[in-house]
């Protein structure tokens, strides 16, 4: 019986006199594609945040590969093998969607300051070996035909995908997912869908997801936790998860008699 | 003891004008999220056309009703300038990069310095004597020695205090004022004309600085084109000890920088009086970035 | 065989060696605007890298230039003499090293300043970092064995147009390959949302400091080449007014791109003598161009449309 991947421990967190997340557990198995789901509010963002390091909580613990990551910063947090995307898109707007790639595989360098100076035998090499690494990254996407555009230029869809493929450059494994399909259509959706299945198989990791479309949730989920106001108030399979009193409570306000 | 006090008040004196000052950099970047540089040399407008007033328009030196003219004379024309300047060069940047707005203002800052500067179209780079507005007289009070002028400055500095704060939570404008400096969007979504707004806080905060800039002259008589930029500065610091875009704050950082600078221009650090004001800075921003009686925004992620 | 930048440095620092050589026969006004230039390519392209390429508001790079400066003259006029080395070795050995020592101490103080500062955000940074300058300049105006407000007299004209020119081309192949990298990109990563860098595992904090670094080093060096073609040091020209100089050479050149810094840089130097017979008038017209140009074409003069293009190696 192994570990799981990730494991929040009674997690809280309180921002002055607010607590937005109370006592919550969570776990995510290694290649596992798990939904957190929640009305508007429920701290689910907070959540991711806590997990990547940008807030740390005021109590509980967060364990990633059974070590805890309090008080490391994010960029050290992703170097464990966490990544994610954000609600609203953050990619880096005036480099190219090549470039938006290529620096996301930062993590694994061997060059520094000091080599981009020499720029030595092995610094070239390194480098071509980057630039074919992120040409095959872009082509499993589809994305390498855009490669010398702007990222803020590009269409809403491409550049929700290619925040995703981004994330997929630093090579985690563990996938935080924020909101993926917000303002799509049900046929971007759909594909959306087939995009992180695919994505969960073919680079084996687990996947943690936060989403408003419950039809998303519902088809791709394997787990789903539900927040409410800071507090998990159900767990369990897509078919579980539907038929849960408080769940439809929370969703729905009162029980639907 | 007599000499404490003496600082106290020669301290409070000084504190009062860079909390006119500290006040308008507060409050534009209350409003606008920016911090006006040019605001220095408002200040410094302010201190030439109190001089201009007595050259030029002849008004009485010596008198009470004089000075008040003087005074208000260069507070009318501040406010004038500020708005100008926000028309002109500011609102044609408005939603642009903050350091394109940043260089815009350094630029701003540059051409009034240097109009004021020039021989032909402006005052010239040599200092000129500032006149005597009100009348001045020696009051002793038990052991100390204090000048009429010092007293004005405070109570001067007071009752503009008083009126602006009567102005930011008593009346509409003011309410706007500070419904645009929480959120710009929802102000002009329940009928505020934020150009209107802001082109008062301008014009109010301007002439703060003007009053600032005649204040500063009475106690320090030698005016020239460059006097803004050290005061400007120690407001700006002021300001940001304050909290920035808190307007008590900005009043208390004012009091505060000057009652500080007073007591280091006492001792063998004199010298150094000038770098302090930056320490400080550097030290608010590096411990408690909100100020004193600021409220630190966290971004959203 | 050395990769094509590597190897167009070696070409321009051979051609600045080769037109130095012929200096003696140019008109001196010229071979002062020639070593103004190519001190101002120095200071633009490293203000470049921390404003343009690393997205950092810094208005102190006149701070950096002076401790370069007043460093490397200390060195040539207070060590030189007491080495007793002789004058072809005080020339050739001697300056270059000085000029490294004050880049190194003008580095050390951008980590002083770069550390506690960089977690600030734009205007707070600009103006923290002018503060950091006006204190340099303040503590140099009080420091006597420099000779504090009087200034640093006899400074050895040492600068010629090799090491003018050589500087540059340095500076300029250093700012270049340190963007153009893999690790490079993050610079521009950092300046473009910094929070997204973060989550994708860079450290912005190391990345804001070894730009504010860099960037120092070279204003110093830049410093140092100043004061041995001046002969005469005084804090007071190393004041805010010069730290905006340079600010206006990136943003005209358009911030980060490499090209356009160094032909502001060229040609703002070039035109300060004829700007000088405007008198009082030519501040007047300098600051009116830089409101209008940040009004109508903030991306500066030298922006355009970049092609596709194959990142030489």
């Amino acid at each position: 019986m192994s570990a799981p991947l990730l494991q929040l421990d009674r997690v809280t967190i309180r921002f002055g006199g607010l607590t937005a997340v109370s006592e919550v557990s969570v776990s995510v198995g290694e290649g596992e594609l798990v939904g957190l789901i929640g009305p508007n509010g429920a701290g689910k963002t907070t959540l991711f945040n806590m997990v990547t390091g940008v807030y740390q909580p005021s109590e509980g613990t967060i364990a990633f590969h059974g070590k805890p990551t309090a008080g490391l910063k994010p960029f050290e947090i992703t170097a464990r093998g966490i990544a994610r995307t954000f609600q609203n898109i953050r990619l880096f707007p005036s480099l190219t969607v090549f470039d938006n790639v290529r620096v996301a595989f930062h993590l694994h360098l061997n060059h520094d300051s000091v080599h981009s100076l020499t720029r030595g035998r092995k610094f070239r090499a390194e480098e071509r070996e980057l630039k074919e690494r992120t040409k095959e990254l872009l082509d499993i996407f589809n994305l390498y035909r855009l490669r010398d555009e702007a990222a803020k230029s590009l269409p809403y869809g491409d550049q929700r995908r290619l925040e995703i493929v981004r994330a997929l450059a630093t090579q985690p494994k563990l996938l935080l997912l924020d909101e993926p399909a917000a303002g799509m259509n049900p046929a971007e959706k759909t594909e959306l869908m087939k995009l992180i299945r695919f994505i969960q198989e073919k680079f084996q990791l687990a996947i943690l997801l936060v989403e408003h479309d419950m039809k998303v949730v519902m088809g791709i989920c394997e787990r789903i936790h539900v927040l409410e106001y800071g507090r998990k108030i159900a767990e369990g399979t897509p078919g579980e998860v539907r038929a849960n009193p408080k769940v439809i409570a929370a969703y729905l306000g009162k029980s639907e008699e | 003891m007599t000499e404490f006090l003496q600082q106290i008040i020669n301290g409070l004196s000084l504190g009062a004008i860079y909390a006119l000052i500290a006040l308008g950099y507060t409050m534009v970047y209350g409003v606008l999220r920016f911090i006006n540089f040019a605001h220095s040399d408002v200040f410094m407008v302010g201190a030439f056309v109190g001089w201009a007033a007595v050259e030029k328009l002849h008004i009485p030196t010596g008198t009470i009703g004089g000075g008040l003219l003087v005074l208000v004379t260069a507070m009318a024309v501040c406010a004038a300038l500020g708005m100008l300047i926000e028309k002109l060069a500011y609102k044609p940047l408005r939603g642009r990069s903050t350091l394109t707005v940043l260089i815009t203002a350094i630029g701003v800052s540059l051409l009034i310095q240097n109009v004021a500067q020039n021989q032909r179209i402006g005052f010239g780079p040599n200092p000129k004597p500032f006149p005597e507005v009100f009348p001045v007289r020696q009051i002793h009070l038990g052991e100390l020695t204090l000048s009429s002028n010092q007293l004005i400055v405070i109570a001067v500095a007071a009752i503009l205090l008083g009126a602006l704060y009567w102005i930011v939570h008593r009346t509409r404008i003011g309410t706007a004022m500070r419904a645009l400096s929480f959120n710009s969007t929802a102000a002009s979504l329940v009928g505020i004309n934020n150009n209107a707004v802001i082109s008062f806080t301008f014009a109010l905060g301007s002439a703060l600085a003007g009053a600032g800039g005649v204040l500063y002259a009475m106690n320090y008589p030698s005016i020239d084109p460059l006097m803004g930029t050290l005061p400007g500065l120690k407001a700006f610091v002021a300001a940001v000890l304050g909290g920035i875009g808190n307007l008590p704050g900005a009043a208390l950082g004012g009091l505060l920088i000057g009652l500080i600078e007073t007591f280091v221009s006492g001792t063998r650090f004199s010298t150094y009086r000038d770098a302090i004001a930056f320490a400080i800075l550097i030290l608010i921003l590096m411990f408690r970035p909100a100020g004193l009686l600021g409220k630190l925004k966290a971004e959203k992620v | 065989m050395p990769p094509l930048s590597q190897r167009w440095l070696l070409a321009a620092l051979a051609l600045a060696w080769v037109v130095s050589a012929f200096s003696g026969r140019m008109d001196a006004y010229f071979l002062d605007v020639a070593m103004g230039a190519g001190i101002a390519i120095v200071l633009a392209s490293s203000l470049n890298l921390i404003n343009g390429f690393t997205g950092q508001f810094s208005l102190g790079h006149a701070g950096f230039m002076a401790i370069g400066a007043y460093t490397s003259a200390m060195i040539t006029t207070a060590l030189g003499p007491k080495l007793g080395w002789s004058a072809p070795l005080q020339q050739w050995l001697l300056f270059p090293a000085s000029l490294l020592a004050g880049g190194l101490l003008a580095a050390i103080a951008g980590f002083a300043i770069g550390a506690p500062s960089l977690r600030l955000k734009g205007d707070y940074l600009a103006i923290v970092t002018l503060g950091f300058g006006e204190i340099i300049k303040v503590l140099l105006q009080n420091m006597d064995s420099v000779g504090a407000a009087r200034g640093l007299v006899g400074v050895p004209s040492y600068t010629n147009l090799f090491w003018t020119f050589g500087a540059a081309a340095v500076t300029v192949y250093a700012v270049w390959g340190l963007v153009n990298s893999t690790y490079g990109r993050g610079f521009l990563a950092v300046a473009d949302d910094e929070i997204a860098a973060e989550a994708m595992g860079l450290n912005t904090t190391r990345y804001k400091i070894t730009a504010f670094m860099v960037g120092s080093f070279f204003a110093g060096v830049a410093g140092g080449l100043y004061a041995h073609l001046k002969g005469y040091l005084n804090p007071s020209g190393f004041d805010f007014n010069k730290s905006i100089e340079i600010v206006v050479m990136v943003i005209l050149g358009g911030m980060g791109k490499h090209v356009g810094v160094i032909v502001a840089a060229v040609l703002l130097t070039v035109v300060q003598e004829p700007l000088r017979q405007l008198g009082d008038f030519r501040m007047i017209l300098y600051s009116l161009i830089l409101i209008i140009l940040m009004i109508t074409r903030p991306q500066g003069l030298f922006t355009w449309k970049t092609r596709k293009k194959v990142e030489p190696a």
